[in-house]
């Protein structure tokens, strides 16, 4: 079966330019369902163009990106989108004033069926409640007890959780996570990292961008190591310790 | 984080701190989540009080010139509300208003234009200085404060040149500028069609804000509008759309001006800027927008014109109702402040 199987998500020699700058030097990478693979690099080694390109953010200048092994062009992020493919932002997109369920369908209203819907276009606000409330609960956030409840009254965690969860109710092949436990204390980062396991229980792939080691090591079935625009290799949590993934990632040894 | 220390069970200190929160807070989350609440309970006071004073306030008569007198500003405030709640603001709601019913009455009374065309004309007007605000904002990416402020002296002047700065008397103007100013009996009370149109305004407005996504996004746009542009909404047609809709509540307020005042004059409602904002804001819609609604701006605008009628009938003079108003004003922002420090 694993010999078979092919990535949901591809990308072969991927170049991006800025200016005389170059972000992405020819860069390969597949992400398969139901796996995490992580994706770490120095600073400046090219993980945010590699996220931005695969998901429409940024256009890359040369290279193929190929979902479900058809060749795709994403435009804007609305694209990838399209394409089953959700990013939740480092800096979180919601909108701290409204409510759970209001933030999960942001972007993305239902309307109610018949007339009511589509003449005078009104919200299907139960419908969303009960759906986000299903959500929530499917992924084992039991820190968010309430879904009425605005999201500048939650923690750090649990607003990275809501912005997890609405990755997670939308994404259905892919799920881009850009340090996601970055902000957040112990006891947060641990909501997070189990809610990841629980998307790749679920069947989704996951990419997950950190720079801290520890959770990447916990969580990862793969890792990406970026350095200076290219790939050094892709190891994983068994074969690699650590310390050795960071002397690949820093050029001290070779993958 | 600061959340997870209240829930450690810690010791006599944290406890401590927990009982002193609590009835706070649960007043807070409570003003949080009904922000109409607070000018409700102020207005309800409001009243009593000037009840107790003169027991004239309450009667039918006072009632219903309050409510007369409150439904230009009311109306305007609807605009300013939308505006503010994408964490604008709009300065030239007053010249808009003031624009739209000089140009009905202009056309109707001096170049014989059919009324109702002449109100259409007028109306139409005022939503397209509300898109020339929103273009100005969206395409031009000036800040609303200062397009707003352009736009007032644009506008104000416009009139001026236009009318040569003369009134139209309300015996030139044909029944149809002037029906929102014809007054029924409802009960013991006598309310103006414009008094009907104005809530008619706030329905239609109460409930695109409150049952459709053009509401949320509203409110998402200025809450946090990065967060808002990569949830994928379109910031800049939305924030269009509110000065467009501003500006077509600003024509319609200008009709119900018109008949409040039975005649079109250009230095009518001077202060309809100010008034118009205070009465958002005392209403408890945050200036730095996402929070707020429009029923709260409802209250806000009674509560200034029950400070007028009330301290009138208790015969103090008029300048304890600019002292009341600004004390409101500050102690409206204050309260909204408190509701967003105590989170997070």
């Amino acid at each position: 079966m694993t010999t078979t199987r092919t990535p949901v998500l591809a990308a072969r020699g991927l170049v991006k330019t800025f200016g005389r700058v170059v972000g992405l030097d020819g860069v390969d990478v597949d992400v398969y369902e139901g796996e995490v693979l992580a994706v770490i690099g120095d600073n400046g080694a090219g993980k945010s163009t590699l996220i931005k390109c695969l998901t429409g953010a940024l256009i890359p200048d040369a290279g193929t990106i190929i979902c479900d092994g058809r060749e795709v062009t994403f435009r804007r992020p609305q694209d990838a989108r399209d394409a089953g493919i959700e990013t939740v932002y480092q800096t979180l997109a919601v909108a701290p004033a409204l409510d759970v369920a209001s933030n999960l369908y942001l972007g993305r209203e239902e309307r109610r069926p018949g007339p009511l819907g589509s003449v005078f276009r009104m919200l299907d606000k139960h419908g969303m409640r009960r759906r986000a409330a299903d959500a929530v609960r499917d992924l084992g956030i039991s820190t968010i007890q309430n879904i009425t409840q605005p999201v500048e009254s939650l923690s750090g965690g649990q607003r990275q959780a809501v912005a997890v969860a609405r990755a997670a109710a939308f994404g259905s092949r892919i799920v881009v996570l850009d340090e996601p436990t970055a902000a957040l204390g112990v006891k947060e980062s641990n909501l997070v990292l189990a809610l990841i396991e629980r998307l790749r229980e679920n069947g989704l792939g996951i990419v997950l961008i950190s720079h801290n080691m520890p959770h990447v090591w916990q969580v990862a079935d793969r890792i990406h190591v970026q350095r200076l625009g290219r790939s050094a290799g892709v190891v994983t949590p068994s074969s690699h310790t650590m310390a050795e993934g960071v002397a690949i990632m820093t050029g001290a040894a070779a993958a | 984080m600061l959340g997870l220390t209240t829930d450690e069970p810690g010791g006599a200190a944290a406890e401590l701190e927990r009982r002193r929160r609590a009835p706070a807070q649960r007043v807070q989350h409570v003003l949080h989540t009904h922000p109409a609440l607070s000018p409700a309970i102020i207005l309800l006071l409001t009243c009593v009080a000037f009840t107790l004073l003169n027991d004239r306030f309450a009667a039918p008569a006072a009632l219903s010139l309050l409510i007369q007198q409150t439904a230009v500003v009311a109306a305007l405030a609807i605009g300013q509300t939308l505006i503010i709640l994408t964490a604008g603001i709009d300065l030239s709601v007053g010249a808009i208003a003031v624009l739209s019913s000089m140009l009905a009455a202009m056309l109707a009374a001096e170049h014989g234009v059919p009324a109702p065309l002449a109100l259409v004309v007028g109306v139409a007007t005022g939503m397209a200085a509300g898109s020339l605000n929103g273009l100005l904002v969206t395409r031009v990416g000036l800040p609303p404060f200062i397009v707003t402020l352009g736009t007032l002296s644009v506008f104000t002047a416009i009139v001026l040149i236009y009318t040569g700065g003369q009134s139209v008397p309300g015996a030139d103007l044909p029944d149809w500028l002037t029906w929102t100013g014809t007054t029924f009996p409802l009960g013991d009370f006598r309310l103006t069609y414009g008094v009907v149109l104005v809530a008619l305004m706030y329905l239609v407005v109460g409930w695109a804000l409150s049952q459709t996504a053009w509401g949320r996004h509203v409110y998402a746009v200025g809450d946090d509008s990065d967060a808002a542009r990569l949830a994928g909404i379109r910031v800049s047609q939305v924030l269009f759309s509110v000065y467009a809709v501003a500006g077509l509540i600003y024509g319609l307020a200008a009709w119900v001006l018109i008949g409040r005042a039975g005649a079109a004059s250009p230095n009518a409602i001077a202060d309809a800027n100010l008034e118009s904002i205070t009465a958002v804001v005392i209403g408890g819609t945050s200036l730095f927008g996402g929070r707020g609604g429009i029923l709260g701006t409802l209250l806000g605008a009674l509560i200034v014109q029950s400070f007028a009628v009330g301290l009138s009938l208790a015969g103090v003079d008029d300048q304890y109702r600019l002292l009341a108003v600004g004390i409101l004003v500050i102690a409206a922002v204050s309260v909204d402040q408190w509701i967003r420090r105590v989170r997070a």
